[in-house]
């Protein structure tokens, strides 16, 4: 299975646990860094003051939730679109709410996937299981532009 | 300037005065053309007087033939001035004797000439012929007088004429002065009046009344009229300022009423806002705790099953569905709110076509089931389409619902007429309902079933009643227990 990273930016600790249980089930064991508002993910990312970037691989996907304390979810999407290393990265949207606007302005920021969380946690599971499917084994990852 | 122009003061004078003056000049001149003739016939009388008496005395000298005495009866004339000539002639026509003495022989006729009295060349000449009494004719007197006594009786006359005249005109200019003002000035007045009422518009003027007289009379018509004009004035005014004041208060109404529908939109808006966020915040934050409570009862059952006897199971497993129950109704009213909240775009919508979208989308999902659908051709309608659409949904999914029952199911959708409209019909023959409830069926969570005979959240019916009002138009059901259900709706 593809050794890439997956970036979960969820601020609700039972989603967390949730989602990694659903991933880990379907034997998806890429390695998860969770970051837990949307300060925490561009930091990871893009690194702070003071700090070099945590890593030097970008994550293979990252899943974003998008009512996040701090910076929400659209504004971390808007800043990895907009940084040269970042333009490609696939961001799938994994949230609760289906409200048209929210999918309307994901997309129109460069989303790759707007998934709502089932109620269901069986539906759940299945979602994560198509999501790790798709975006860890199917897809082919942008290449991994060169860090200055 | 002409006459026309004149004021009526001056006209009225001149009118007064030439008249006086042409009754005056005439009068004078009858007068004295009967003088001039009464003073020629009263000197021709005399002078024939005369010519008589001399013509009487003369016939002795003349029947003698004694010159001398002749002469001296002529030479008496001149104690009558006006006597220029006189000629004796004898019996034959010649001049017997003269007077004056001296007189010209051409400055009388040489011989006499037809008898009587004439003017002529401005002189009194007469032909007096001189008889004796009974017997033959002696001879003929000639007399010639001038007429400077008629002239100067003439000439005296139209003195005296001319100074009466005189003292006539100057009277009937004084009196015609005084006179005529009796009739200008009323015109004068009227004149005055009008003139103010034109240049101030000022209609509470009257003119002053100076006589019962036709401009008395005149001047009353005048006054009543511009009393008319006045009350009209003052009743158009009137209604002037009414209809401003009515005006007035239309303005400041709905300038009231502007500000108070302002006030409502404002409100409004912030209500919509506000439910926005509410729905906003209810699409995050709700579910997220029944997904925990879901996916913890499942991981229990699946990492812990071996613990929990079957009560325990089974309470996980009441505990999921009524998570998910939950889940979906939250979806149910977010729906519901969104259908409030969604900005409506008119346009045409095929209604049958989309019928036929929902039957075949729900036949697909339940292959198993046996319904037939009846869906009329070409029903159209104007309307927003994504919400018509979530109406239909709801009601043929209602229909499917409960004809899940039914062996023989039938859905029917159809156009019907509706007090003389267009309303539309979604009849089934499933489990219907009782009338009694009918006014229950549309309320948010308002069931006629239990979950337990057809699942439901009691929220769809609420969702299309909103739909169907913000077209404008209503919706109402009829139907019987066991009879099925008719849903009509007007757009």
């Amino acid at each position: 299975m593809n050794p890439g990273k997956i970036l979960l930016v969820e601020d609700n600790p039972d989603d967390v646990a949730l989602t990694l249980r659903a991933l880990k089930s379907h034997n998806i064991t890429n390695d998860v860094v969770v970051a837990e508002d949307g300060a925490q993910a561009l930091d990871y990312l893009f690194g702070t003051a003071g700090k070099s970037p945590a890593e030097k691989e970008l994550p293979a996907v990252v899943l974003l939730d998008l009512k996040l304390p701090k910076v929400n979810g659209m504004e971390v999407l808007q800043r990895i679109r907009a940084s040269e290393g970042t333009r490609l990265l696939p961001v799938v949207i994994l949230t609760s709410s289906d409200e048209e606007r929210d999918v309307i302005e994901g997309y129109s920021l460069g989303a790759n996937s707007y998934v709502r969380k089932p109620v269901d946690f069986v539906e759940f599971t299945q979602a994560a299981k198509q999501l790790g499917l798709y975006w860890l084994l199917m897809n082919r990852a942008p290449p991994v532009p060169r860090r200055p | 300037m002409s006459v026309r122009d004149w004021p009526i003061k001056r006209r009225l004078t001149a009118i007064l005065v030439s008249i006086s003056g042409l009754v005056l000049l005439l009068t004078s001149a009858a007068f004295a053309g009967y003088q001039y003739w009464s003073l020629r016939q009263t000197t021709r009388d005399a002078l024939s007087v005369r010519g008589r008496i001399i013509a009487a005395n003369s016939t002795a000298s003349l029947a003698f033939s004694n010159e001398a005495g002749a002469r001296e009866l002529l030479a008496a004339l001149r104690a009558d001035p006006h006597i220029v000539a006189a000629v004796l002639y004898d019996k034959v026509g010649h001049v017997f004797a003269a007077y004056p003495a001296d007189v010209a022989g051409n400055a009388v006729p040489a011989a006499p000439g037809p008898d009587g009295y004439r003017f002529e060349r401005g002189r009194l000449i007469g032909f007096q012929p001189v008889e004796e009494a009974g017997s033959q004719r002696l001879g003929t007197l000639y007399l010639a007088s001038d007429l400077e006594a008629v002239y100067d009786t003439l000439r005296l006359s139209v003195v005296i004429g001319l100074a009466v005249m005189g003292v006539a005109l100057l009277a009937a200019y004084l009196l015609s002065m005084v006179l005529q003002g009796t009739i200008s000035q009323p015109i004068l007045a009227l004149a005055e009046t009008a003139k103010a009422v034109s240049t101030r518009q000022d209609y509470s003027v009257r003119a002053p009344k100076l006589g019962e007289d036709e401009l008395g009379a005149l001047t009353d018509a005048f006054n009543q009229m511009l009393g008319r004009i006045e009350d009209q004035k003052d009743e158009l005014q009137r209604h002037a300022a009414d209809l401003e004041r009515r005006v007035e208060e239309r303005t400041h109404e709905l300038q009231e009423r502007n500000e108070s529908l302002r006030r409502n939109a404002a409100e409004l808006l912030a209500a919509n806002t506000e439910l926005d966020a509410f729905a906003y915040s209810v699409s995050h934050d709700l579910r997220a705790p029944l997904r925990s409570i879901d996916g913890f009862s499942q991981v229990l059952l699946e990492d812990y099953a071996a613990q929990l006897d079957e009560a325990g199971r089974e309470s996980l497993h009441r505990v999921r569905a009524a998570s998910q129950r939950m889940g979906t109704l939250i979806d149910d009213l977010l729906k519901l709110a969104r259908v409030t909240r969604a900005e409506m775009r008119t346009e045409d919508v095929d209604l049958s076509g989309m019928a036929r979208d929902i039957a075949s989308e729900l036949q697909r999902a339940a292959p198993e089931r046996q319904v037939e659908f009846a869906i009329a051709a070409g029903l159209k309608a104007r309307g927003d389409a994504r919400l018509l659409r979530v109406a239909l949904d709801n009601l043929l999914r209602n229909s499917w619902k409960y004809t899940a029952k039914r062996p023989g199911a039938r859905v029917e959708f159809a156009s019907v007429d509706a007090n003389g409209g267009q309303a539309f019909a979604i009849r089934d023959n499933g489990a219907g309902f009782d009338m009694k409830y009918a006014d229950k069926l549309f309320g948010v969570f308002q069931r006629l079933h239990s979950a337990a005979e057809f699942e439901g959240t009691g929220v769809g019916l609420a969702t299309v009643r909103r739909i169907i009002n913000r077209h404008g138009g209503r919706i109402w059901a009829e139907g019987a227990v066991d009879q099925g259900a008719t849903f009509y709706f007007t757009l």
